[in-house]
Parts: structure tokens; sequence; C-alpha cells
């Protein structure tokens, strides 16, 4: 037998076991302060159960009558929903390769980098307030809105692909002496092609749900005849459009998670 | 002709990488490279094409100065030179003859490319070339279904469809099994007789490089020390080559070393 130890313990995440304990309490005790801080008004709680209650009364059961009025929302929607991916994915690419450390220039990297930080920084709900504000409530407004939401997912995920692509095959190209969007073309593309057709396919089908938030806000498709229908406390009219909103994400992402799975 | 003189690489303030290296490279002769991993092999070859930039120092080819030049002259002087890569550096995603093709990419216009309208002389030269190293029949494949030795055959012939003045091989046969590696060596000694082009091979196999060179330059962390005929590689030359220690080799004063 020899001396070695026969016991091991993993080396705690904090290594020192005071300034451990005092992290843990302060965390729990900085929680139960906010919970026990926030205003919680219960008589409020109980009114609101009975207004629940109405709501969910008045809207059973769904009504489909003024169906109508709910396909040219949710074609809006759609529409929306295609034009704002076609521009966001269009101009994600030249901006995912401004961003891409590897490639750009440090100032043109910082710009990427910019205009990635700020399209992600809101969220649409907000930018579609903005875009409202600037060119009028109806389907324009969203789609804006749309496209600055997919260059913020598309352009940064595609960028980080452009970062982690093998650079030999780039320097096989500038070794040809091939100029500079050749180079792009014959080796960067193919590398990052897969990816960007996932994540086309994927933005569509986040748009789509998307567009059904932002139209509450005035900016056109299912949403803004959701908010109508709440509006004119038409509840049952409302859980027709909600159900159609929950099937129509349910195929679209079916179907992406499908498109996605073949490419691979 | 190649001719390089008191080249000088230092990668930011370290010590240099490259150490007032001179070398001459005349004919259609097959050169390699011999030196323990770090020795600055790849440095060299990669200062050649201007891959890695030199920090100072003179190279010429052929009467044309390559440290000074910048953009399309560059690019111009840069078809002139092939070069073959360890890990093949293929467009996995495209066919072969894509891959074959974008060694003209610095001749053709890049609309040309995106097109993929390929002059007819090229498509012919392509052919010729992919027949003579035999892997015409895989033109249509993408150049991931291929092995490493036909892969690597694919990166030999893009390199030649420049239409070099040099061929420049960093480690070709390394990636490779030792049958297919002496195919590869075997085949870039004949092709630089057949069409009279001088290859500079940097080689970790020093058997291979004897067999399949007309002279083996041999460096040891920045400097070439040895410089002769295979023959004349003896055990002591080659205890030479492969000792010392990068630091201290880098450092000392160059006269000290040799």
């Amino acid at each position: 037998m020899s001396d070695a130890p026969d016991t091991w313990r993993k080396p705690p995440f904090i290594a020192n076991r005071w300034l451990r304990w005092a992290v843990y309490l302060g965390v729990i005790t900085y929680i139960v302060w906010v919970g026990a801080s926030m205003p919680i008004n219960w008589e409020r709680v109980a009114d609101g159960l009975g207004r629940a209650k109405r709501i969910f009364g008045g809207a059973f059961p769904p009504s489909f009558e003024r169906s109508g009025l709910l396909i040219d929302g949710f074609l809006e929607s759609l529409k929306i929903a295609l034009l704002a991916t076609a521009g966001g994915v269009a101009l994600s690419i030249p901006i995912a390769f401004m961003a891409a450390r590897n490639i750009a220039p440090l100032p043109i990297y910082y710009l990427g980098r910019a205009i990635i930080i700020i399209a992600r920084s809101f969220h649409p709900v907000i930018v579609a307030i903005i875009f409202v504000k600037a060119v009028g409530f109806g389907p324009f407004a969203g789609v804006l809105t749309l496209i600055v939401y997919s260059i913020g997912f598309v352009a940064k995920m595609l960028a980080e692909r452009i970062e982690e692509i093998d650079f030999g095959q780039v320097e096989a190209m500038r070794a040809a002496g091939a100029p500079y969007l050749s180079t792009l073309v014959y080796a960067i593309f193919p590398q990052i092609m897969p990816r960007q057709i996932g994540l086309s396919i994927y933005q569509l089908d986040s748009n789509l749900r998307a567009s059904a938030v932002v139209g509450i806000v005035g900016a056109g498709g299912i949403g803004a005849t959701l908010a109508n229908a709440f509006g004119r406390y038409d509840y049952d009219f409302a859980l027709a459009i909600t159900i159609v909103i929950v099937g129509a994400i349910l195929i679209s992402e079916g179907v992406s998670g499908m498109i996605r799975k073949r490419i691979g | 002709m190649l001719k390089i003189t008191d080249l000088v690489k230092r990668y930011g303030k370290g010590d240099p990488v490259l150490k007032n290296l001179d070398l001459t490279i005349e004919g259609e002769s097959v050169v390699s490279i011999i030196g323990s991993s770090g020795a600055g092999k790849s440095t060299l070859l990669r200062c050649i094409n201007r891959l890695v930039e030199p920090t100072s120092g003179s190279i010429v080819l052929n009467g044309t100065e390559l440290t000074t030049l910048q953009g399309r002259e560059l690019r111009a002087a840069r078809r002139k030179i092939g070069m073959v890569f360890q890990s093949f550096n293929l467009v996995d995603r495209l066919t072969v003859m894509e891959n074959v093709q974008s060694g003209r990419l610095g001749y053709i216009s890049t609309w040309a490319a995106v097109m993929r309208r390929y002059p007819k002389k090229d498509i012919r030269r392509a052919f010729e070339l992919m027949e003579r190293v035999g892997i015409a029949h895989y033109a249509d494949k993408r150049a991931d279904e291929l092995s490493g030795g036909e892969r690597q055959r694919v990166g030999v012939v893009r390199a030649l469809m420049q239409d070099p003045e040099i061929l420049l091989a960093d480690e070709p046969t390394a990636s490779l099994d030792p049958k297919t590696s002496e195919q590869i060596m075997g085949l870039l000694r004949d092709l630089a007789g057949e069409l009279k082009l001088p290859v500079l091979i940097n080689i970790h196999n020093v058997n291979e490089a004897k067999i399949y060179t007309d002279r083996i330059v041999g460096m040891r962390y920045g400097r070439i020390i040895f410089d002769d005929k295979p023959d004349s590689l003896d055990q002591e030359a080659m205890d030479q080559i492969y000792s010392g220690s990068p630091h201290a080799d880098r450092s000392t004063d160059m006269k000290e070393a040799s």
C-alpha cells in the first residue's frame, strides 16, 4: 500500500471560507429584503382574480365570427415577418463581416460591433414604439422594427461564425493573389453558408412571433387586431386570435426545425 | 532565381525568429528546409509570399523585390508564388474543380469567379494537371470527400494553376501516412523537373528530404547552419541542426553560433 491519499474533494468555487459564507449570506439577505420591500397589495390581487374570471368568462367560447379580420391580420403579420427577415438578413451579412475580428480592420470592427450592440440593446417593443412615432401606425413600422431585431441576432451569430472559420482557406486564397472579394466568396462564404441558412430560417420563425407582439403597440399585423379586440372588450375574439397565433407559431417552429435538421 | 538577403523577422518585441538570414535558390532545384519545430522554417516560407510580414531585409524573385510591394502589385507577385500547405487548406464545401480554379483567382475578375465562368484555357489546364496527378475523375466531387493524399494533390494542382515561378511547400506531407507522403514528395520532385520549377519544401522527415530533394538547408532557431547536398548531411550536422534551445540560440550573436 502506498501513502497516497484516498480522499479528494472538489476545490470550492471561492477558496476563502469566510468570503464564501459572506457571499452566500449576502445574496440570501438581499433576495429576502427585495421580496419584503416590494409593495404587494393583497386587496388588489383579490380584485384582479375577479377581473380575470370575468375576462376568461367572456372569452369562452372563442369566437371565429370575424375570421375575415383575423385572416387579414395574420396575413399581414406573415408579410411583415417575411419582408423583415429578407431585409434583416441582407443587411446582417455585411454587418457580420464588419464585426468579425479576424477579417475586419479595427475601426470597421468597432463600427460593426456598435451597430449590433445598438440593435440588440432595445427590446422590439421599444423599437416599435419609436418607429410608430416616426413613420406612423401600420405594418411599415413593424417591418422596420423587425429588421432591427433581425440584425441584432443574425449579424451577431454570423459574426461569431465568421470568427470561427478555418483561416487556412483564406490564407490559401491570399497566397494565390486573390483579390479581397474573391477571397470572401471562395474561402469564407462556403464555410458560413449552412449557418447562414439556419439562422435565416430561425429568424423568420422568430420574426413571426415578434410581429404579433409589436403589433400591440401599433406596428400592424395580427398584434394590432389583438390589441383592438382587447380594447373593445371582445374577449372571445381575442381568444380566437390567440389560438391562431399559438397554432401558427407551433407550425412554423416545427417546419423550421425540420428544415434546419436537414441542412445540418 | 530567388535571392533572400539579410532577412529578419521579429514578432512583437521578442527575439527574432529569423536572424539575418541569407538564402539563394537558382534554377529548377528542389530544396528542402529541415530543422526542429520553432526553428523558423514556416516563417521563412511565409515571408517569401508575405503571408508573414518580414521585419527587414530583402527578398528578390526573378528581379522583383517582394518586401516592399503593396496592394495590387503584391497580389500580382503572389500569383507567381505557388504554395502547398500542411493541412491542405482546401475549401471543403466546394468541388475539386472550384478548388483547383481558386488558384486562378488572382487572374480572373471577381464576377467571373462568383459566377464560376472560368476561361476555357484554365479549364483545359486544370484537367491536364488533374490528369497528371491522377484526380481528374474527382472534378465534381466535394473536396471533403477525398482522402488525405488526394486532397494534397488538389492542393498541388491549385498551386500549379497559378502558373508559378516558384513553389513553396510548408510541410506538405506532415498530415499524411508514410506511403502517401512518399508519393506526394515524388510528385513534387517530378513536377519540378517537368515544369522547370524551383521548389522549396519545409519538411520534418529527414529521410524524405535526402531521397527527394537536391539540396538540404538546415535551420536552427532563425539561422541557416547547414546548406549542402543531401550526401553531406552526416550525423554531426544532424546533431547540430536538432540541438540548441530557442531562447539561447535566438538571443546570442550570430557569429558565436556559427
